[in-house]
């Protein structure tokens, strides 16, 4: 389960969590959010400029 | 707590907020009523009851003149120990009581008070500045994570009947500022007047299009008690509800006419905010992102106390989330030429606000006017005007 930061405030999707208030149940991957979804936080930046927190995997695309 | 203990060393000695008492002057705003009341009373005038408008249209402008500008920023070392610093948070917090008891004071008048039709406007007027400005307290906490202070945000909001606003404003204008797409930006050749319907109907329809998706994500449809606009609105209709079981229908056109004049007044500082700019569109076909240079600025220090650092809009739209006494100057940023008090007047008359806007807004883009905000309807006028300056 891979995390993605918003790169301008500090929230992070955590995909363990989803984020059920905005429609993604607990466990929804990343890959099925939609791209111009904004962070729910500052709505400054969309999902595609969100940044990956796990080294391993590859970044958000 | 050990947490606040190494908060507490953060805190650089040599460094003071210059304006940190200065923020309890904002609450001169909701107490307005009782300031009017009190003129009235000692002098034997109605026309005290005005004393709201005269306050924010004429007596900010001029102090906004006469105490000049501000550009001092907090040293960045600083900056989270005064955001974690309650004391700023209880300034904002102070404004919804007084709010609300200014508004059942003003009822209780309407009702009640020995005033001439004339002194009620005056006292409608009156609160129609603090219902406008309280959409600003609103904005101010409706930015935060914490889910008491997104709360406290609707019940600013109850005045006006401007619930969606939290909506729209945090999810539609943050995302689209200094677009075509977003209402709530004005354009180069678009009066006051002509945004004013524009920026109410379309930020309505926007904010519900931005809920009722997030509700149909989860599975639900918009009527469901879980919509922030239908609960926010109807804290209004609640609050409303209390205040005429209490005072009388006779509080109705009353109440109807100060959440009618106090959505203008935010609705005028949201025009100047942005006036004529614009973000250019990537090869992509995404916008740029929101730089300093996609809002107006002002440093002037009555205004800036009045409105919670609004005006140090630049900041506020790189870091929404950011705590108004932690707001920086930004020296990319354009700058108005007074600050927003005053120009929430020069807005009202478009002659007088494009005489002294329009060539700003031009020199901003270095004379291209093509890389403004256009009005698409004066979009042949203003190119006829302002196309050969390039």
């Amino acid at each position: 389960m891979a995390r993605f930061r918003c790169p301008v405030c500090e929230y992070v999707y955590d995909e363990q969590q989803g984020n059920p208030r905005e429609g993604f149940p607990a466990g929804t991957p990343f890959s099925q959010v939609p791209d111009d979804w904004a962070c729910p936080h500052c709505g400054v930046r969309d999902k595609v400029d969100f940044e990956s927190l796990d080294a391993s995997s590859p970044s958000a695309p | 707590m050990g947490t606040v203990a190494v908060e507490e060393e953060q805190k650089p000695a040599t460094w003071r907020d210059g304006k940190r008492y200065a923020w309890l002057l904002g609450l001169i705003i909701p107490i307005a009523p009782f300031v009017a009341w009190g003129w009235v009373e000692l002098t034997g005038l109605g026309i005290f009851w005005w004393f709201g408008p005269v306050l924010v249209f004429g007596l900010f402008p001029l102090l906004d003149v006469a105490i000049g500008m501000d550009e001092e920023n907090p040293p960045d070392s600083v900056l989270k120990w005064l955001e974690q610093d309650r004391y700023y948070r209880w300034c904002t917090y102070a404004f919804i009581p007084l709010q609300y008891a200014g508004l059942a004071f003003a009822c209780w008048q309407w009702a009640h008070g020995d005033l001439s039709t004339v002194d009620k406007l005056g006292l409608a007027f009156t609160m129609a500045m603090v219902s406008g400005i309280a959409i600003n307290t609103a904005h101010e906490l409706g930015h935060k994570r914490a889910s008491n202070e997104r709360w406290l945000s609707k019940v600013a909001l109850a005045q006006s009947g401007y619930g969606h606003f939290f909506i729209e404003h945090n999810r539609g204008h943050h995302v689209r500022v200094a677009t075509p797409e977003d209402p709530a930006s004005a354009r180069l050749g678009e009066s006051f007047w002509a945004f004013l319907p524009r920026t109410v109907v379309g930020s309505l329809r926007s904010s519900w299009e931005l809920e009722r998706e997030r509700l149909a994500r989860t599975g639900s449809g918009p009527w469901t008690a879980r919509n922030d606009i239908l609960n926010a609105w109807a804290m209004t209709v609640a609050l409303y509800a209390v205040l005429i079981a209490a005072f009388g229908w006779v509080v109705l056109p009353y109440l109807v006419l100060q959440s009618v004049v106090g959505a203008s007044l935010l609705e005028v500082v949201n025009y100047l905010e942005h006036y004529g700019l614009l973000r250019q569109r990537r090869e992509d076909g995404r916008y740029e992102r929101t730089l300093p240079e996609h809002s107006w600025n002002s440093n002037n220090v009555a205004s800036n106390v009045m409105l919670y650092h609004l005006q140090r809009h630049s900041d506020h739209h790189a870091n929404p989330m950011r705590r108004y006494q932690a707001l920086r100057h930004v020296d990319e940023a354009p700058q108005l030429p007074t600050g927003y008090a005053g120009m929430i007047v020069l807005a009202l008359f478009p002659p007088v606000w494009r005489r002294v806007m329009d060539h700003r807004l031009l020199e901003h883009y270095d004379g291209d006017v093509a890389r403004a905000n256009i009005q698409p309807r004066a979009r042949r006028r203003v190119l006829a005007r302002y196309g050969a300056a390039a």
